[in-house]
């Protein structure tokens, strides 16, 4: 049994059904409160980029627009997270409570929800959920409406332009940034999307103000996080704990006793070895002593039995079969950076081949034409760096 | 041939004749179908008026959209690292050795097709794999003996 170091809160998950009340409060307040509200709260953005969600709003409500959108990512990919898909069955209502709020505030009467093919057993109880705060809307008098659009097995689509392009009716491809998706999202429409996570947030901030939210973390990642614990842990699940934790603090309560790395923020976050748990800190990149690491909130252990280059194989293997293959950087490289371990693996490259391979990851960080490709040298240069001869023998 | 336009016509009818449609009405195709044909394809451009080229190229990029046929229970076994840890081998073995078929096959009663898939968001529960759309996790061999046995109880009933 894990020692209960770490506090564990319920901020995300409690059960409260006063949607009706929070929404009567919400909508009467001025729509720059509500976005002061949230901008003081400091919450970011829990889908990974970790962008101020009160500037987002802000800004989209800022850009003129005759119809504008709110989108609720639900793609939920990256290997390792599956805490979204718990927030959609325990509390959808507090996600959609947000949309409907971001819509009031924005000037949007249409939301969305994508939601990955892979959960698509949730449809049924999601609707009969979205059918009811329809009803509820009904009686505030608000037009606000929620739409599932359901994906089909494409990890890109999780990138918010490649999801865009996607409801369009395209290939699930990346566009070119900016413009953003504040004055040119779904349709070419101003356009606020947020994680699943963030919007479940907002419901707390709206309920109990921002300053409840803001007590909890650290500078520059304030409030609480959901994490999904997988791998070497004797209890594996879905966490709600306070930013700011050192990874050490984490690995006491969640590991087995043999950790040896932790994975976060998944196949493109970073791997930890154990000599640096201590000096980790599990928040957004800000003025923090130590390394700070951004995380979508996959969490994934590995004790000493594990062959680092078997994760790292992995890893790639799936960068490679979800590149979108739309630019030359990502699709050769992806394919490059796996052939390239196996050769030295194999011993037909020597071990100094290594060091081109990070040559090439670092480029890609550089040329690639969206997320997925500049992260891939995350977890390829903090795995090959701390495990080189695990790559090697 | 009227069979096909008759379907693309009433999935169009219920999610539009525009692009914005295009992805709702492949995954139809796909749940009545199982894949989505050449015909189907030509078909759907046809009615929606764009090029059959722009079809084509939406309903090969989703690894969900089969456009080969494939057997009435698609298995997609996830492979990815938190399952690959808990014995997704093993897993796979067992489908195999049970359903006679190799990874990527279909079974010769065209009822089963085996698929790797990536996270399926179960990792805690791992390993998982999707049938059709219902997930299963904390798969053992014995579980995955008993699930193919009661989906086959379920279409044979007499056997
Ligand atoms: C390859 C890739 C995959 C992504 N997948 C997801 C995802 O599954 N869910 C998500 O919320 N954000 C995902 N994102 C981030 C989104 O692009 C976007 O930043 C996020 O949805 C914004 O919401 P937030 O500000 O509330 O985090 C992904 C980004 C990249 C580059
Ligand atoms: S970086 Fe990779 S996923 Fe992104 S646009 Fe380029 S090929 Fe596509
Ligand atoms: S790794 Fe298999 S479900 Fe996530």
């Amino acid at each position: 049994m894990a020692s209960k170091k770490l506090k564990r809160l319920d901020l995300v998950f409690k059960d409260e059904q006063d949607t009706e009340a929070i929404l009567k409060k919400t909508f009467s307040r001025p729509e720059s409160d509500i976005i002061n509200d949230l901008i003081s709260s400091g919450l970011k953005g829990r889908g990974g980029a970790g962008f101020p969600t009160g500037l987002k709003w802000k800004l989209t409500a800022d850009t003129k627009g005759d119809e504008k959108y709110v989108i609720c990512n639900a793609d939920e990919g990256e290997p390792g997270t599956f805490k979204d898909r718990e927030i959609l069955s325990k509390v959808p209502h507090k996600v959609l409570a947000g949309m409907a709020v971001c819509g009031r505030v924005i000037g949007s009467r249409k939301g969305f929800i994508y939601l990955r093919g892979e959960y698509k057993f949730l449809i049924p109880d999601l609707e009969r959920e979205i059918e009811r705060f329809h009803q509820l809307l009904e009686k505030l008098g608000c037009g606000f409406r929620v739409e599932i659009f359901t994906g089909s097995g494409a990890y890109i689509c999780g990138e918010e332009s490649a999801l865009f392009e996607s409801m369009e009716g395209k290939r699930g491809e990346p566009r070119n940034k900016p413009p953003f998706p504040v004055t040119h999202g779904y349709n070419g429409k101003p356009t606020v999307i947020n994680n699943v996570e963030t919007l479940a947030h907002t419901y707390s901030i709206f309920k109990y103000g921002p300053e409840k939210f803001r007590d909890l973390g650290v500078q520059d990642s304030r409030g609480s996080k959901v994490f999904s614990v997988s791998g070497d842990t004797p209890v594996p699940g879905i966490y709600e704990l306070e930013f700011g934790m050192t990874l050490q603090k984490f690995v006491d309560d969640f590991g087995d006793g043999d950790t040896k790395a932790v994975q976060v923020g998944g196949a493109s976050g970073f791997c930890v070895p154990r000599k640096k748990f201590e000096k980790t800190i599990i928040g957004y990149q800000g003025k923090l002593t130590g390394e700070s690491l951004p995380t979508g909130g996959s969490m994934m252990i590995f004790n000493s039995s594990r062959s680092m280059y078997n994760v790292l194989h992995n890893y790639l293997d799936f960068f490679v079969e979800e590149s979108c293959g739309q630019c030359t950087p990502c699709r050769v490289g992806t394919q490059q950076l796996l052939l390239g371990i196996e050769a030295v693996k194999k011993g037909e490259k020597p071990s100094s081949y290594l060091d081109k391979l990070l040559e090439l990851a670092e480029s890609m960080r550089i040329t690639a034409k969206c997320g997925l490709g500049q992260s891939v040298a995350n977890s390829f240069a903090s795995i090959v760096e701390n495990f080189k001869e695990e790559m090697i023998y | 041939m009227e069979d096909v336009k008759q379907m693309v016509k009433e999935l169009a009818g219920k999610y539009g004749h525009s692009e914005k449609g295009l992805l709702p009405i492949l995954q139809g195709i796909v749940d009545k179908e199982r894949y989505i044909s050449e015909e189907a394809m030509v078909e759907v451009a046809r009615e929606l008026d764009i090029s059959a080229a722009q079809v084509f190229g939406t309903a090969t990029f989703y690894s969900f959209l089969e456009t080969k046929p494939t057997g009435k229970y698609v298995i997609r076994v996830c492979k990815t690292i938190s399952c690959m840890m808990k014995g997704k081998n093993d897993i796979i073995r067992e489908l195999e050795s049970v359903l006679r078929i190799h990874m990527g096959e279909t079974t010769h009663d065209g009822l089963f097709s085996l698929r790797e898939t990536n996270c399926l968001g179960q990792c805690h529960k791992g390993p998982a794999m999707l049938v059709n759309d219902t997930p299963y996790a904390e798969l053992t061999p014995e579980k995955v003996r008993q699930i193919l046995c009661d989906i086959r109880k379920k279409e044979f009933p007499g056997n």
